[in-house]
């Protein structure tokens, strides 16, 4: 019973990620495409929270932090260069 | 031009603390559970690459002084003696020893050698990845 739950919420995040997958490839700006790209590790983190309820296993609990950490650094980093044209700069008050 | 970025330094001055903590759960977790110096090296470099860029490579150089061209050498330096100090006395290379210790705080703990093995590799990963970005980041 408690594995057809975690079945169906699977599939569901699966079905958003599918439709976030959607965005990506059609969103007509690239600000679309980024804000995409950071839902869908989001929605990556639930999936390895649930697979991990599923497996029965702790094993995957640094993944789910690290991913977060990773999609935050990634979005900021698209999000300066859209501003600024470029990540890391020299001396930013120049 | 001067921007404001005072959400994002704010965030990234509590974020940072909080990435290096995790860094170095993930660098002694590695011996019982996931984890190690491979991936506690480069979450370190994940947080310096977030302070270069919520500042600037000025202000993170002068946040972390260290050259990390010297933290290879280091690094490679801590592990290649992990490795000799075995043969000093008459060990095959590479040998590791541990033994059970006391610690005033943390009560009975294993230390083990390979440890310092990691550190060599924690060090290296910070040092290579560090310098890539640095040097990619400096140029005009």
């Amino acid at each position: 019973m408690f594995q057809i739950i975690i079945l169906i919420a699977l599939a569901c995040i699966s079905l958003s990620m599918l439709a976030l997958l959607y965005r990506v490839i059609k969103g007509p700006s690239i600000p679309d495409r980024v804000i995409a790209l950071d839902a869908m590790g989001i929605n990556l983190i639930a999936v390895i929270a649930l697979i991990s309820i599923l497996l029965d296993t702790y094993a995957f609990l640094e993944v789910i932090l690290l991913l977060g950490i990773l999609a935050f650094i990634g979005t900021i980093a698209f999000a300066k260069y859209l501003e600024k044209g470029e990540i890391i700069e020299y001396d930013r008050n120049k | 031009m001067k921007t404001n970025d005072i959400i994002l330094q704010t965030a990234t001055k509590v974020a940072v603390f909080i990435i290096i903590m995790f860094a170095v759960r993930l660098f002694f977790s590695g011996h019982y559970f996931a984890g190690g110096g491979f991936v506690g090296g480069l979450i370190t470099s994940a947080a310096i690459v977030l302070i270069m860029i919520a500042f600037d490579l000025k202000t993170a150089k002068k946040i972390v002084p260290i050259n990390y061209r010297y933290l290879i050498g280091s690094g490679l330096l801590v592990s290649s003696f992990t490795g000799l100090f075995p043969v000093l006395i008459g060990k095959p290379f590479l040998t590791h020893f541990y033994s059970y210790y006391q610690l005033p705080i943390i009560g009975k703990t294993s230390l083990h050698t390979a440890t310092l093995f990691d550190l060599g590799v924690y060090l290296v990963v910070v040092g290579v990845t560090m310098t890539i970005i640095q040097s990619i980041g400096e140029s005009e």
